[in-house]
């Protein structure tokens, strides 16, 4: 019994600390990024390559003063950060590394996923009505009619896949494409020949989900400042920010599981949590060259996107997959 | 674009945007009317960088006040100063060399080239893509050391003087404008391949924000944002000033009316500065750069003058009525922003706000210009 309970904080931490030491990372690795796109050197003073500039952020961020708005709901407020970070590192613990880095590996894992991404627009919602602050209440609006139409077409995908694996358990699914790229999600099958724009709408909706750029609208630093965390400071904003960089990880993690052969070697030899490490990362850095390449969409042309192109496809592309399913 | 849903004015809320907000690009201050996304009413109010330009201008004389022009408008400095030693040659009529004429005009473009440089890239930030301001400003980077290299001063140039020229250019100057020219055509087809293409960035501008052509009329609109409503007016052409009639190029005039439209006027007005500064390095006559015969302290004759000038926003006018004395009795400066601005009010009601600020970013607002 008390093994199990010793396993489980040790679960809970490790995921902490892995979501931690991404989200700092991710940030360096974001920073430099774009300064490699825009021609300019990037954070390079504190340590090599600037490498020590997270852990300096993180102590500026965590000794400034919390500032809570006059005139702002102090409970909402306080909750927000909490709930943005809270139901990411919770996804973490049921992500497999590898067949046998996994936390807590469950039948449901998938489903597991999303219901907790969805916490995250309750944390948007909460952050910019708690404020009271006009524009955090447009962003947070925005921010949440974006995830509830991403949502759904991300899901469809998602069933399509799981149909074709037989499966909700993300160890499954991943073990099902091992051995060669060839056998991976992504590539059309005959029970799925639709699979390549399931990965394209997947890869779309994630970067909405997690309201990276172009689909910042969350944010939109250019119109409504700085969206919903716009009255916060210190730790607050730390934590909205991990939250950000850790859904993306998910996201990426989400993406390789379900498309990319998981922790599989594209050769099939010595499969492992490398390789799931290098597939995400690619993915992230794709997200990366994304986000400062392109402009920012309207919120219009986002939710149009979803509701008139991306949906009908993916409701087609599961209809399609359940028929040859059948036949074949 | 017109909003699809009927507004209920009796259900707004007030949200204020500025005096510093990002988008604003400065202290401009908007008081919109809003119903959820969408704008009821927009006021704009201006005046929180007013420094009594005009004022100075009736207490110092005329030579003090010119380095008062380069303060209007930061970006484009050049061609503000260049109206006013305009006027000043013209009323107390003062001939200029050609060669100063010339170097004046390449001079101008440049400063052109520059100011559009800098208004592309923050106009694509204003939409969310952050890496082209970088590329922009490292273009910018290239004239504005070529510039101060002849001017002294990176922003606020104070280079023209009545009768001529502060400073000869030398060969370097030279070298390094033939050596820009081909570099930022280079870059003008990379902007094209990176923004203008790009179909997230034509969503955003195309069909959004139509302004008329008589609206530019009814609000004195000029520049790049008449010329993006068909109107085809330039300073240059219409009323030709300086060297600039020795100069082929075209003036672009798009129809759309809308902001994608004010986008290419500029980007072409890009390439057409570029072939002034090629002709007029090509054409550059030797000689003094300053006149021979000038008065010593410049007393105008009693009288109303008024000098017109393209600028990097539009139509730049400054007007002088004088008494006789050192200095002006009063004047007048006809800011082409202040003008351009004013237009926001009206065209933006009904729009999302989105669309609202990228309009305002295409309409390449200089506030300090504005407020004067």
């Amino acid at each position: 019994m008390s093994l199990t309970v010793l396993n489980v904080i040790a679960a809970v931490v490790i995921a902490i600390a892995f979501a931690a030491a991404n989200a700092a990372y991710l940030v360096w690795a974001e920073r430099r990024g774009a300064a490699r796109i825009q021609r300019r050197p990037g954070p390079n003073i504190n340590g090599p390559f600037g490498l020590l500039q997270p852990p300096i952020d993180g102590i500026k961020l965590m000794t400034k003063q919390l500032m809570i708005p006059g005139g702002a709901d102090k409970i909402l407020f306080m909750v927000a950060p909490v709930l943005a970070m809270a139901p990411a590192i919770m996804s973490f613990v049921t992500i497999p590394f590898s067949e046998g880095i996994v936390a807590r590996n469950m039948d449901i894992g998938v489903l597991m996923i999303f219901a907790f991404a969805s916490l995250g627009a309750m944390a948007i919602l909460f952050a910019g009505w708690g404020s009271r602050n006009k524009y955090s209440v447009m962003a947070s609006v925005r921010a949440v009619s974006q995830n509830v139409s991403y949502e759904i077409p991300m899901l469809i995908t998602a069933i399509t896949v799981i149909m074709v694996n037989g499966s909700m358990d993300l160890k499954a699914i991943s073990l099902a494409q091992a051995g060669g790229f060839w056998h991976w999600n992504i590539f059309p099958s005959l029970q799925s020949p639709l699979m390549p724009v399931s990965f394209i709408i997947f890869f779309i909706c994630s970067l909405a989900e997690t309201n990276r750029a172009p689909f910042d609208l969350g944010e939109a630093e250019s119109e409504l400042v700085a969206g919903f965390h716009t009255e916060y400071g210190s730790m607050g904003f730390g934590l909205f920010f991990m939250g950000e960089y850790a859904n993306i990880v998910i996201g990426a993690s989400l993406t390789t599981l379900l498309f990319l052969g998981g922790w599989g070697c594209p050769f099939g030899l010595f499969p492992g949590v490398w390789w799931f490490l290098l597939k995400i990362y690619l993915l992230i850095a794709t997200f990366i060259w994304i986000r400062w390449t392109f402009p920012r969409t309207t919120i219009y042309g986002l939710l149009n996107l979803s509701w008139k192109i991306l949906i009908p496809i993916s409701l087609f592309n599961l209809l399609l997959t359940a028929g040859l399913l059948k036949v074949f | 674009m017109s909003a699809p849903i009927q507004l209920r004015p009796d259900e707004t809320f007030l949200l204020n945007v500025g005096p510093q907000h990002p988008a604003t690009h400065g202290v401009l201050r908007v008081k919109m009317q809003m119903d959820g996304e969408y704008i009821v009413k927009a006021e704009t109010v201006l005046g929180y960088v007013h420094r009594m330009h005009e004022k100075m201008g009736e207490n110092r004389t005329y030579a003090q006040y010119l380095p008062n022009l380069s303060r209007l408008d930061y970006l484009g400095a050049l061609g503000y100063t260049h109206g006013h030693v305009l006027a000043i040659e013209r009323a107390a009529g003062i001939e200029v060399p050609e060669r100063a004429e010339y170097i004046r005009a390449i001079t101008v473009e440049l400063n052109r080239v520059a100011s559009h440089l800098f208004w592309f890239g923050a106009f694509v930030m204003d939409l969310g893509g952050f890496s082209p301001l970088m590329y922009a400003i490292q273009d910018r980077e290239h004239i504005l050391d070529m510039l101060e290299a002849v001017t002294g001063a990176r922003l606020t140039y104070c280079y023209y003087r009545f009768g001529g020229l502060y400073n000869d250019v030398d060969d370097d100057f030279i070298e390094a404008a033939k050596r820009f020219i081909p570099r930022m055509r280079k870059s003008l087809k990379k902007y094209d391949a990176l923004v203008t293409g790009n179909i997230i960035f034509q969503k955003r501008l195309e069909d959004i924000a139509p302004v008329s052509a008589e609206m530019c009329r009814k609000y004195g609109a000029t520049g790049p944002v008449a010329r993006g409503s068909g109107i085809n007016f330039d300073v240059r052409k219409n009323e030709p000033y300086s060297v600039y009639p020795e100069f082929d190029f075209e003036v672009p005039v798009y129809h759309e009316c809308d902001s994608m439209a004010r986008y290419k006027v500029r980007m072409d007005e890009m390439e057409q500065s570029l072939r002034i500064i090629e002709q007029g390095l090509e054409k550059l006559p030797g000689g003094p750069i300053m006149t021979e015969k000038k008065p010593k302290n410049i007393k105008l004759p009693v009288g109303d003058f008024y000098q017109a000038v393209e600028t990097a926003r539009g139509s730049f006018g400054i007007r002088i009525v004088s008494d006789g004395d050192k200095n002006a009795y009063r004047l007048k400066l006809r800011s082409p922003t202040y003008s351009n601005m004013h237009l926001f009010d009206e065209a933006c009601e009904g729009m999302l706000i989105m669309d609202a600020l990228a309009f305002m970013g295409s309409l390449d607002l200089v506030i300090p210009e504005m407020d004067r």
